[in-house]
C-alpha cells in the first residue's frame, strides 16, 4: 500500500503542500489537474527524482520519503517512455530485475511473463529504434513492472497515441496492473483515461 | 544540404527563394572547401616543382632518421594526450551536463582559458608552473614541481612528458566542450527512469548515458588529438625542441623554417597532413560501424 501524507514539494515558482492520498494494492489513482498544475512533480517527489519539503512518503509499510529513487520500488513511465536507444526489448525487460540482483533463470521466466502479458515476445530481439508508438509504449510499461515494483507511475503515458492503439494498450495496461496486483499512480488530464483505468480520482 | 545544392544547380525551374538559399549554402561551403583543398594542393604542387625533375632531392632535404623520431613521437604523444583528455572530459563534462552547483558558471569560465589563451602563455605558464612554483617562501625546502619529483628521479620540462602535458592542457578543454554537449543531447530522464528500476546514479551513467554517447566521446576524442597534433607553441616553450628528444612534427617544421630549409618544412607539412586525414577517417569509419544504432535518428 502506499500512503502519501501531507507532502509539500517546491514546483518551479510555487509550492504544492497538504498532498495526501492511499493507493491500495492493485489500486489505481488518478490525479487530475490542469497543465502546469504539478501533477509530474508530485509523482518525481514520490519517485524520489524531486526533494520534499515536508510530510511523510510510505511504500507497502516502510517511510521512503527521503530514500534513493531505486529504494522506493517504483516503476515510471514517461510521457514519451524514453526507452534507451542501445538496449534491446529483452535488456530493457531484464534491466530492472539484474539490477535488483535476481538470479539468472528467474530474469529469464520474468521476461517470458512481461512479455506475453504486454504482448511483445516478437519484439525481444529488436532496437526501441522503428518500434511503433504503441510497441514503444508496452516495452516502457514491461521496464518498469519487470521487477516487481510496489508502485507503477504513469506519467500521462497515454498522450500522443491514436485512439485505437490507446484502448489498446489501456486494455493491456488494465489487465496487467489486476494481474500483478500492482499499485499505480496515472497522471493524465484526460477524464476518459481517469474513467477506464481510475479507481479513485484525486484532484490538485 | 545536399539536396538543396543540387536544386540550385540543376532544377533552375524553381530557382526563387529556395534557389538563393541553396545558393548561399553551397557557395559557403564551395569556398571553405576551396581554400582547404587549394592548402593542399599547394603544397603538393610546390614540392613537385622543386623536385619534379630529381625525386631524389627530396631524400636529401631531411634528415629522415631524425623525422622517423619525430613522427613516432608525434603519434604517441598526440594518442596518450588524446586518451587522458577524454578520461577528463567525460567526468567534467557529465558533471557540468547535469548537475547545478554554486560557483558553476566560474567554473565553466575557467576551464575555457585554455581555448582563449594565447598558446606560448599556456607553454610559459607551465614553464613556471614546473620550475618556479610553489615558491621557497612556503618553506617546503623545494622551490618547483619539478623540484618535488626530482626526488623520485623524475622530470617533466624539456622531456617528452612536457610535450605530453603540454598537448593534453590544451587537448581537454576541447574534449570537455564536446564531451558536454553530447550529454547536453541526451535527455536526462533517462537516467531517472534507470534509477526508479534500480540503478545509482553512477550505474545509469555507465548503463544508459554512456552507451548513448558513444560516438560524441570519439568525435571528442578526434577533436582532442587533432588539437594535439597542431599543438607548437606550448611545446616548444615547454618542452622545447630538442632532436631526436622533444621534437615533434609541429616542431620540427618550425625547426626547417628557421633554418630557412623550406622546402623541407613544406615536406613534413604534407606528412602531417597525411597523419591526420588517416587518423581521422580511421576514427570515423571505426565508430560508425561500431554503432549498431542510430544516435541522430
Amino acid at each position: 500500500m502506499i500512503c502519501i501524507d501531507n507532502i509539500s514539494v517546491r514546483a518551479g515558482s510555487f509550492t504544492l503542500s497538504s498532498i495526501s492520498f492511499e493507493i491500495e494494492k492493485g489500486e489505481c489513482l488518478a490525479l487530475m489537474g490542469k497543465s502546469g498544475s504539478g501533477k509530474t512533480t508530485v509523482m518525481e517527489a514520490i519517485c524520489g527524482l524531486r526533494d520534499v519539503i515536508s510530510g511523510c512518503i510510505n511504500i507497502d509499510g516502510e517511510e521512503r520519503t527521503y530514500a534513493a529513487p531505486r529504494d522506493r520500488m517504483v516503476g515510471l513511465v514517461p510521457q514519451d517512455n524514453v526507452l534507451f536507444p542501445t538496449m534491446t526489448v529483452c535488456e530493457h525487460l531484464a534491466y530492472g530485475p539484474r539490477l535488483r540482483k535476481w538470479k539468472k533463470p528467474e530474469i529469464n521466466s520474468r521476461i517470458e511473463e512481461v512479455a506475453a502479458e504486454l504482448g511483445i515476445t516478437s519484439l525481444l530481439n529488436r532496437l526501441p529504434r522503428g518500434l511503433s508508438g504503441g510497441e514503444a509504449k508496452r516495452v516502457a510499461i514491461g521496464r518498469a513492472i519487470a521487477a516487481k515494483p510496489s508502485l507503477l507511475c504513469l506519467d500521462e503515458s497515454f498522450t500522443g497515441l491514436d485512439d485505437e492503439t490507446l484502448t489498446e494498450v489501456m486494455e493491456v495496461v488494465k489487465s496487467t496492473i489486476q494481474r500483478e496486483k500492482i499499485s499505480t499512480l496515472l497522471i493524465t488530464h484526460q477524464m476518459k483515461e481517469a474513467q477506464i483505468l481510475g479507481d479513485i480520482i484525486y484532484r490538485i | 544540404m545536399r539536396d538543396s545544392i543540387r536544386n540550385s544547380k540543376n532544377n533552375s525551374s524553381n530557382f526563387g527563394i529556395s534557389g538563393w538559399f541553396g545558393a548561399w549554402l553551397g557557395i559557403s561551403l564551395f569556398f571553405y572547401l576551396a581554400l582547404i583543398v587549394l592548402l593542399i594542393v599547394a603544397d603538393v604542387w610546390y614540392v613537385l616543382a622543386a623536385y619534379g625533375d630529381s625525386p631524389s632531392g627530396v631524400a636529401e632535404m631531411l634528415d629522415w632518421e631524425n623525422l622517423w623520431d619525430s613522427v613516432k613521437l608525434t603519434f604517441l604523444s598526440c594518442t596518450v594526450s588524446a586518451i587522458l583528455a577524454v578520461l577528463i572530459a567525460v567526468p567534467i563534462g557529465y558533471l557540468l551536463s547535469r548537475y547545478r552547483f554554486f560557483g558553476r558558471s566560474v567554473i565553466d569560465a575557467i576551464l575555457d582559458i585554455p581555448v582563449v589563451l594565447p598558446p606560448l602563455v599556456i607553454g610559459l605558464s607551465l614553464l613556471i608552473l614546473f620550475n618556479n612554483f610553489p615558491p621557497k617562501i612556503l618553506g617546503w625546502g623545494v622551490d618547483s614541481i619539478d623540484g618535488y619529483l626530482s626526488h623520485i628521479g623524475m622530470r617533466i620540462t624539456n622531456t617528452k612528458l612536457a610535450v605530453i602535458v603540454a598537448q593534453f592542457t590544451v587537448a581537454a578543454a576541447f574534449a570537455i566542450r564536446m564531451v558536454k554537449a553530447t550529454f547536453d543531447q541526451i535527455d536526462s530522464r533517462s537516467e531517472q527512469v534507470a534509477m526508479t528500476v534500480g540503478a545509482s546514479r553512477g550505474r545509469a551513467f555507465f548503463d544508459v548515458v554512456l552507451p548513448q554517447s558513444y560516438r560524441g566521446i570519439a568525435a571528442a576524442g578526434t577533436l582532442a588529438w587533432a588539437r594535439a597534433l597542431g599543438e607548437f607553441g606550448p611545446i616548444l616553450v615547454f618542452a622545447g625542441a630538442t632532436k631526436g628528444r622533444t621534437e615533434v612534427l609541429s616542431t620540427s617544421v618550425y625547426l626547417e623554417i628557421s633554418t630557412g630549409n623550406i622546402n623541407g618544412a613544406v615536406i613534413i607539412s604534407l606528412l602531417m597532413i597525411a597523419l591526420a586525414m588517416i587518423t581521422i577517417l580511421t576514427v570515423r569509419v571505426f565508430t560508425e560501424k561500431g554503432a549498431g544504432y542510430d544516435l541522430h535518428r
